[in-house]
């Protein structure tokens, strides 16, 4: 029997050698004449280690890591393909503790299978779920999730199985699955991880969306900074296909689903759905006001469901271990896992699988190790730039929607930024303002015109221009983008900023923390990100 | 993947747009492949796009003047992409930025004198657990120091 050695195709794996380390693994099993397969994986998420070589033994997956090229030879040797000890040894990778302490559920084969190997797919559980979607009803189908206690990974946490009822429900002789792929937040990459690394667990959730909800056409709307996502998704779309996984006649059930690829431009804002919808349609990526809902009148005017990738591909194992299951993990009105990944200045960054309720401190410091640069840790942005900044004192915050939504902080997409010591709040205050200015999508005067005069405000600040009052003036400017702005760009913007005022006074020479805005209360009804 | 910024040729931008036109919301995909076939996009392509999608003129420019990835001009032989996003804000991405902008002489969003180099900026390659992060004609690259981007500039320049 052939063995199987695998490396990395993930992009961040890609980053820091991972094809260079596959392309001299390649050489050195043909100069060797070997019976050994190079199997190209997904990320197992954990990039402090990557590359990370395996090797198939009878004792499972042996871990080495992090290989450089010019180490390869040396594995060789060593007989690493064998499961031998070598100095970057790690032992059976399911035992390495980062691994070992998650709970993968919807990213359960990813890091284990060859991305586009539909057998390696279906062997590992892949297609189960839709297997026993097809014995049910649309309505036992939406229940189920429903019933999951699944919530939009996007980062507004809204009830997806809510979502797929309202579309059921809605009249329409065309309807429209619309898969979020636009992961513009910083410090984030669970939708990039997953695409590359078990693109068919995505394609299955859309195809079990469709059949729900009764719609025949789907697209996965991906943004351009992804080109290895795309260039999977689009294959593993070829293979769905080929294999009748896709098409007129979705595995045996007489049922069409067909499922296209879009690339993004570029622009933050077509994170948000409606526009999104409009990139999809073809215009600039402005959004649209909210009544009508895209679950009603969404992708060309027709009833679409649009849900994140992470939504998306945690509907298959719901469908097939059941919504208990699924419920079963988790805390409060959070239900299941939570994609956490950890980023910026994080000794062992990478994603973390966990049920809801896991604290900050916890993800910090038992995961990430602290900080990269052993410094001392000072801040941490949770949920993307819309994200607020957190000090030390509440990093006992457990990861839960509604735990975070209380410290006027949100959840959002997982992404965890840590930053250490040397960071100057004012400059972070400024640069989420900075950022809302280029990224507005300029159809709400508070966002396209606050945002640029909040940089301006944040600069006479820093600049010791009558602090006072121009701190007030921040906070009114603030208010004013919470409450009037149309979507979350400008609606959320304030959280960030005035989270680095209220916790990091010292940065802007401030004697005493100043009142926040109702923000907690706006959360909730500002929230329709993604 | 490097860009070619070839010379526009209104026949080639036709036969991409010919290949796209019939799909639905077909603006970003043609956009996407006209960007891929010169480097940028031409003004003269605005007209072009304009009659196969049946649009005015102004809503096409909007579009494309909209995005941030479509270049109004061609860009260098080579585009690095650095990542300004917070992740690699907090590894300190605006010292290789400055670092990067002193060795090549071209401020981000510009391109070098002799054409070799566009820099632009971008918010977030996903790579936030190895920041900073830089994409180099497509190719990502983590943990970038500024010693690991002249690397990166020096092996390109070598290979001219």
């Amino acid at each position: 029997m052939s063995g199987r050695v695998y490396v990395p195709c993930d992009a961040a794996a890609i980053s820091v050698g991972a094809d260079a380390v596959a392309r001299v693994v390649a050489e050195q099993i043909a100069s060797r004449h070997l019976n050994l397969t190079l199997v190209r994986n997904g990320s197992r998420g954990m990039f402090w280690l990557e590359p990370l070589l395996e090797a198939d033994t009878p004792k499972g997956r042996i871990a080495y890591g992090p290989v450089s090229a010019e180490a390869v030879p040396g594995l060789f040797d060593a007989g690493f393909f064998d499961g031998k000890d070598h100095p970057l040894c790690l032992g059976p990778t399911e035992e390495i503790s980062y691994l070992k302490r998650q709970e993968r559920l919807t990213f359960a084969r990813c890091g284990i299978t060859d991305p586009l190997s539909l057998a390696d797919y279906v062997s590992h559980g892949g297609y189960r779920g839709l297997e026993r979607a097809l014995g049910l009803s649309r309505e036992q189908m939406v229940e189920e999730v429903i019933q999951s206690g699944l919530r939009g990974r996007g980062g507004a946490g809204f009830p997806t199985g809510i979502k797929w009822r309202t579309v059921l429900n809605a009249p329409g002789d065309q309807k429209y699955i619309v898969c979020n792929a636009d992961e513009g937040d910083s410090g984030t990459y669970a939708d990039r991880m997953i695409m590359e690394g078990d693109p068919f667990v995505l394609i299955e959730g859309m195809t079990i969306a469709a059949l729900a909800v009764g719609a025949t056409g789907g697209y996965i709307f991906i943004r351009s900074e992804y080109p290895h996502a795309h260039r999977t998704m689009r294959r593993a779309i070829a293979i769905a296909y080929e294999n009748g996984y896709l098409g007129t006649d979705v595995a045996g059930s007489g049922k069409r689903f067909d499922l296209d690829v879009r690339l993004g431009a570029g622009a933050y804002i077509c994170g948000e759905e409606t526009s999104m919808l409009e990139a999809l349609e073809g215009r600039r990526g402005q959004i649209r006001p909210k009544p009508p809902l895209p679950a009603l009148e969404g992708l060309f005017g027709k009833p679409t469901v649009v849900n994140n990738v992470i939504s998306l591909a945690t509907v298959p194992i719901i469908l097939d271990k059941g919504a208990a299951f699924y419920r079963d993990f988790g805390m409060g009105k959070s239900r299941g896992t939570l994609t956490i990944q950890l980023a910026g200045n994080i000794k062992y960054g990478g994603l973390v699988e966990k049920a809801f309720g896991l604290t900050l401190r916890e993800a910090i410091f038992d995961f990430g190790g602290g900080t990269f640069t052993g410094r001392p840790f000072r801040a941490v942005q949770v949920g993307g730039p819309l994200g607020a900044y957190f000090p030390e004192w509440l990093l006992d915050t457990p990861l839960d929607y509604e735990a975070f939504a209380a410290q006027k902080g949100l959840v959002g997409h997982g992404g965890i930024v840590v930053f250490d010591d040397t960071v100057d709040m004012a400059k972070q205050a400024r640069f989420a303002m900075e950022f809302c200015a280029i990224e507005s999508c300029g159809k709400c005067t508070p966002c396209r015109i606050g945002s640029t005069r909040g940089v301006e405000v944040i600069d006479r600040i820093i600049a010791h221009q009558n602090r006072p009052a121009n701190l007030e003036l921040l906070d009114e400017l603030c208010e004013l983008m919470v409450d009037g702005s149309l979507c979350a760009l400008g609606g959320l913007t304030p959280f960030p900023v005035l989270s680095a005022i209220r916790h990091f006074p010292e940065d802007f020479d401030k004697p005493a923390p100043t009142p926040i805005v109702h923000l907690a209360d706006r959360a909730q009804e500002t929230q329709q990100w993604r | 993947m490097s860009a070619t910024a070839e010379t526009w040729d209104a026949d080639r931008a036709l036969t991409r747009i010919r290949e796209l036109e019939h799909l639905p919301g077909a603006l970003l995909p043609i956009l996407h492949a006209l960007q891929e076939e010169f480097g940028y996009i031409d003004s003269a392509a605005v007209p072009l796009v304009a009659d196969a999608l049946n649009l005015s003129h102004a809503e096409v420019h909007g579009v494309i003047s909209f995005y941030h990835d479509f270049r109004h001009a061609p860009p260098g032989r080579h585009i690095l992409r650095i990542c300004r996003a917070e992740a690699c804000q907090a590894m300190g991405c605006e010292a290789l930025v400055e670092h990067v902008e002193k060795r090549l002489g071209a401020k981000v969003g510009e391109t070098t004198h002799d054409r070799s180099f566009t820099i632009e900026p971008v918010y977030c390659l996903g790579n936030c657990a190895l920041s900073p992060s830089v994409m180099l004609d497509g190719h990502p690259y983590g943990r970038v120091s500024p010693e690991v981007a002249d690397f990166l500039i020096n092996d390109l320049r070598r290979r001219q």
